[in-house]
Parts: structure tokens; sequence; C-alpha cells
């Protein structure tokens, strides 16, 4: 558990500082890569134009936050997925291991 | 966060394509070798694949009052190594960029190279070489991920200096620039992927250590003495 331990506590502080920057000031909470779409304006003097729009662009934020979601699912499903099934396994073998040494020392005949 | 749809003019966004592209290319090759010859490893690159996924959907709030995502990829570039994690970061860069507006097609060159190869690549020496020098297992994993997470936007925020360099100051004077949106943001989520990382290769020296000895993670001795220390 001692790990756990150790990585929800980093999380905490992490969500602390978030809390604590939250609190003092006016913050945008903007991406980082739109903060650098600014930086370039200004590198440029407003005159750089980004020369290919997104092919697709989600119609609101609503359906923005779907498709990441649907996004964070889907990966949390395979990572869940295969942790449970090998556990699962490990379980069914530690289990097998147990009752053949058992078999053996009670000489049970075999079925 | 990734160079957005349009934002590499000519010619930086074919320079990091032609980069990337035999990287990729190599590591479709290695990924069809697993596929075929170690099907007992094939698990741990879905998950690693799923790592990547989800936590590039993941955009956290940082110091700086601005958001970014990390990148995930320091969990495949331990397992597998960069030339595989580079296709991997490509299918998510390619999903994000026709779904989401996030990222680019025209900037999924440079995108693939930040993520998908400087990253790992950084992430994948540094646990070879925090290994050899006998750190702890975790603590290898942990700095690796965290500095292959950080390594991706510096690559980045390179990348986009090199493409708008300053008017007075020029290239090092935009880096700087950028470094200061990308970098201070990134920091403290790439200490919190870091310790998610080494908390997920927990799990699977408890559940699979076999299969992370054959992929030449760690020695079977070192992976045994894990298993029994309760941490």
């Amino acid at each position: 558990m001692k790990l756990e331990l150790i990585v929800l506590a980093v999380i905490v502080v992490f969500v602390a500082a978030f809390a604590y920057v939250s609190s003092t000031g006016n913050h945008e909470w903007s991406g980082a890569d739109g903060q650098a779409e600014n930086t370039i304006s200004q590198l440029t003097g407003g005159t750089y134009q980004p020369w290919f729009q997104s092919i697709y662009t989600p119609p609101s934020g609503e359906i923005e936050s779907l498709l990441f979601a649907l996004q964070a699912s889907i990966g949390s499903i395979i990572i869940g997925y295969f942790l449970g099934y090998y556990r699962a396994m490990a379980k069914m073998k530690a289990a097998k291991a147990a009752d053949e040494s058992e078999g053996k020392t009670n000489a049970r005949p075999a079925r | 966060m990734h160079i957005m749809e349009g934002f590499l003019p000519h010619p930086w966004w074919e320079i990091w394509f032609a980069l990337s592209l035999p990287v990729v290319a190599y590591g479709v090759y290695r990924m069809n070798l697993i596929v075929k010859e170690r099907r007992e490893t094939l698990p741990l690159l879905a998950v690693s694949g799923a790592f990547i996924f989800v936590l590039s959907s993941l955009k956290m709030p940082s110091v700086t009052g601005s958001c970014s995502h990390p990148t995930g990829t320091g969990m495949g570039a331990i397992l597998f190594g960069p030339w595989i994690t580079s296709v991997l970061s490509m299918i998510v860069l390619i999903y994000q960029a026709l779904f989401l507006a996030h990222g680019g097609l025209t900037t999924l060159g440079a995108n693939t190279f930040s993520m998908g190869i400087a990253g790992p690549l950084v992430g994948y020496l540094v646990y070879k070489a925090s290994m050899k020098s006998g750190l702890n297992l975790y603590i290898a994993v942990f700095l690796a991920a965290t500095l292959a997470d950080l390594a991706t936007y510096l690559v980045t925020s390179l990348q986009l200096a090199l493409a708008f360099p300053a008017a007075t100051g020029g290239v090092l004077a935009s880096f700087e620039a950028f470094l200061a949106i990308f970098a201070i943001t990134q920091a403290p989520l790439a200490v919190v992927e870091g310790a998610v990382t080494a908390l997920m290769f927990k799990y699977f020296i408890q559940l699979r250590g076999d299969v992370l000895v054959k992929l030449n993670v760690a020695s079977a001795g070192v992976i045994q003495k894990l298993k029994e220390a309760s941490l």
C-alpha cells in the first residue's frame, strides 16, 4: 500500500496547488496551446495566419467533452480489462497450485 | 498540448514529417514482429497504448493558471522502447487531430516527433541509465516517465521557436517564450504522470513479472525481490 499512498500524496499536493492558484487572482485556465498561439501572434506581429484548418471541429464544448470522455473511457476499459484478466489468472494459478499440493499430501484419488 | 493545425509554416511541417515517418515505419515493423512472435506481451502493448489514450485526454490545470495534458508515453517507452511507442503515439495524435481539432494533420509530423519519438527516447534512456546505476525500479520508472513528459514539451517549444524566431533575440528568445508557456505548465503534470506510471508498474510486477523479464525491463532477480517487498 505504500506506493499507493505516495501517489495519492502527490495527487493531493497537485490538487492543493490548483486550489491555491485558483483562489489567488484571476486565471483563465485556458489551454497552453492557445497561449502559444498568442505568443506566435506577438512574435510575428500578428501577421501569421494558420494555413490549414482542422477538417472537423466539434460543434460545441459539450460535444468536444463527449469525445474527450470517450477517449478516456475507451482507454480505461482496456487497462481495466487486462489488469483484471491478469489478476484472475494469477488467482486461478495459485488456487490450482494449492489444490495440487494438497492432493499430493492427502493422496486423494484422481477423479 | 500539441502544435495546432496549420501553425507550422513551410518548410518546417515537411521537415518534421520527414524525420518522424521513417521512425514510425520502423516502429510498425517492430510491432509486427512482437504481434507475431511474442504474443504473451500483447496485453501490455494494449495497456501501453490505452495509457497514452487516457492520459492525453486529461487536460489538467497547472500552477501557471493554464491547462495542459500529460502524454503517457513513458510506460510504452520502458516496456517496448521508443520505436513502438512512436506508433502508439501517432495513433492517438491522429484520433485527436481528426475528431477533436486538437493538434492537427499538418502538424502531425512535428507532434509525433515530440510526443512519440523525443519524449519516449529520453524516457527509455533515463530508465536504462537509472537501472544500470542501481536505482530502485519504481524510482527509475518515475524519473523516466516524468522526463519523457517534460522532454516532449521542450521539443514542442523548440519546434515552435525554430519556425517563429523572434525579431530580436532570434530562435533562443522565442524558445524561452514558448518554454515559459509549455514547460512550466507541464512540470507538475509530469510529476503526477511519473508517480502514476510507477504505480502501474507495481501492478505489472505483481501480476505479470515474467513478461517484464522477457521484455528486458528488469532481471528476474530484481522482479522477484520487488514482488516480495510489500511496497
